[in-house]
């Protein structure tokens, strides 16, 4: 395998809007577009951690932003014939046209200062991130080629959960991919989960909960029910904070909080120790 | 959640059961009875002869559904409930122990509902929270450290959406559930006997053999949380019940599970001692067959079964 192919693809936003100044979508102030890329998209003045493509998260981990993209060939399909307000077909081809290649999973090979691994970053911009038989294969195939290659295994999670217009296929990817995690964990290789906002649903309740080491974005929303509907069950308020990063981390379900501008570093560091 | 139990389609059945079982209390002769009996199955017949899959998600919820432990009363001896998850607590809502199966031991787990309100409260509506599933994991610990088969039920509208299930690691709780049932070295045999409600199902499913009842329905969502999130709404459950493709014809077509095991007419409800000898029958030939393999195989034949459902494109 080639570890050091540029990619075709630099950095690319996914919810920084265009132009030389962007608005802040924590403490509203108009920033340099170009300082808050400098700055990993993360605030300089509110550290508000903005969300990045899945692209632009594996050139921020990957030494010198360069890695070979594994399994891009693999795309989903309309096996129930999902029609909603629109057939799921037709938003497939649409995000096709529009130049999605990857599905919702982008997975890449590179070093993390030195230490060769295989990172796999959720888009969310391709329907929410959601999980279906696509991410499911991708994410397996990624750790089968961690266990050929006895490399480490990192997955960035951005999700709203499983993919609904694939019914209980999608289901279904949450024990495929925690069988194959399995196998990792018996070959001894390490995985660390990495989770961004939002993190949540099937994508929580599977791979996302399963690292050696759980890592959080700070401020990322991390859960299995949505608020929503937690508040619909219960008839209360969420208290402030609930299901944040921090909260998962006073609860015993992070073992640790890092802010962007340290992850590539504290990745390399445990893994170094692991590996 | 379900002030009236029984669903509006069902009425004309409920009516028939209802003469019939005051015909025979009051002692009709045998001419009327046998006629009302005949008058049931001919309706029963029709209605399930073409059931919407909305109405199969409705039956699937019947409350008079054989439960968990109606199959652990009417097929084991032995039982042996076993509480508590070690860490915060014990979980109504998943019943797990050991038990013997023709005077073999074995392990089962299982989610339970209950039937009078106090009861279906009591059981959180079968809706687990994390000590559930950590519960369950721990008696399927103690079946592989003792090679036991596991036996699991599934029958859950979904784990708990609740502030105190999230605090202690739903998600966490049902994602190790995943990744340790797939590694069990010891036989697996889930039989999905109603409601397959999403991740909180699963987090008891996965198995070497995946045995579903006729009218259970099995789905990534329910009916209403897919018609509430995806149509806005909630009198779209038809279409979303529809579009899931959650019924047991689908689920096998799809390759996600073994076998149908065919209901009484009308549903299992209907005759529940029949249904229980039907799920007997075949989890005796499930385990008997999957005896026969070496247990440190089972891991790798059980990912290779998850391993290939799925539908992707390759170009
Ligand atoms: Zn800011």
């Amino acid at each position: 395998m080639a570890w050091f192919r540029r990619t075709d693809e630099p950095t690319r936003k996914s919810r920084v809007p265009e132009g030389l100044w962007v608005k802040c979508e924590g403490c509203r102030e108009i920033l340099y577009k170009k300082e808050l890329e400098r700055g990993l998209f993360v605030c300089p003045r509110c550290g508000f951690h903005h969300r990045v493509s899945a692209r632009t998260r594996l050139a921020q981990v990957f030494d010198d932003g360069r890695w070979k993209e594994l399994f891009a060939r693999i795309f989903s399909t309309d096996p129930l014939e999902f029609v909603d307000s629109k057939p799921y077909a037709e938003r497939l081809r649409a995000l096709r046209e529009k130049g999605s290649r990857s599905d919702a999973l982008v997975v890449g090979a590179g070093r993390i200062s030195g230490v060769k691994a295989i990172v796999a970053a959720m888009e969310y911009s391709f329907m929410g991130g959601s999980m279906g038989s696509a991410v499911g294969e991708k994410m397996t195939r990624a750790i089968e080629q961690c266990l050929k290659s006895r490399l480490p295994f990192v997955v960035v999670s951005c999700s709203g959960g499983a993919r609904m217009q694939e019914g209980i296929l999608s289901l279904m990817q949450m024990a495929k991919i925690s069988a194959a995690l399995a196998q990792l964990h018996a070959a001894r290789l390490p995985y660390i989960s990495v989770l961004t906002d939002p993190t949540t649903g099937g994508v929580t309740a599977s791979f996302a909960m399963l690292g050696d080491l759980n890592i959080g974005e700070p401020g990322a929303l991390i859960g299995f029910a949505g608020p929503r509907v937690i508040e619909q069950t219960i008839r209360q308020t969420l208290p402030e904070g609930f299901q944040r990063s921090e909260f998962l981390l006073e609860h015993g379900m992070l073992d640790m909080v890092v802010p962007r501008q340290e992850l590539k570093e504290n990745l390399a560091r445990c893994l170094q120790m692991l590996a | 959640m379900g002030s009236t139990p029984v669903p509006p389609f069902l009425a004309p059945i409920e009516d028939l059961r209802q003469r019939l079982a005051e015909a025979e209390r009051g002692g009709e002769g045998r001419a009327e009875i046998a006629r009302l009996r005949t008058q049931l199955d001919d309706e029963a017949r029709r209605l399930t002869a073409d059931l919407t899959p909305w109405q199969r998600c409705l039956l699937a919820r019947h409350f008079e559904r054989p439960h968990t432990l109606d199959y652990v009363r009417g097929l084991f001896t032995d039982w042996v409930e076993v509480h508590g998850d070690r860490c915060f607590g014990d979980d109504p809502a998943i019943v797990a122990g050991l038990a013997r199966l023709d005077g073999e031991s074995v392990a089962i787990v299982g989610h339970q509902k209950g039937r009078d309100t106090r009861e279906r409260l009591y059981r959180n509506f079968g809706q687990p929270r994390p000590e559930g599933y950590r519960k369950a994991l721990r008696v399927m610990h103690m079946a592989e450290k003792f090679g036991r088969p596991v036996i699991s039920f599934v029958d859950t509208p979904g784990a708990y959406p609740g502030l105190d299930a999230e605090e202690r690691g739903q998600a966490e709780a049902i994602a190790r559930n995943l990744r340790e049932m797939a590694a069990l070295e010891v036989p697996i045999v889930v039989v999905v006997t109603g409601e397959g409600g999403s991740g909180g199902a699963l987090a008891v499913g996965v198995g070497d053999r995946i045995l579903m009842m006729e009218h259970a329905v099995y789905s990534v969502i329910s009916p209403e949380g897919c018609a509430a999130i995806l149509w806005k709404d909630q009198s779209e459950v038809q279409r979303a019940a529809a579009a899931l493709r959650l019924t047991s014809n689908d689920l096998l077509r799809l390759g996600i599970i073994d076998e149908i095991l065919p209901e009484p007419l009308g549903g299992a409800h209907m005759d529940p001692a029949l249904a229980i000898r039907t799920v007997g029958g075949a989890l005796r030939k499930a385990l008997s067959g999957l005896r026969r393999l070496k247990r440190t195989d089972l891991p790798r034949r059980r990912f290779a079964k998850f391993r290939a459902m799925g539908y992707f494109s390759e170009r």
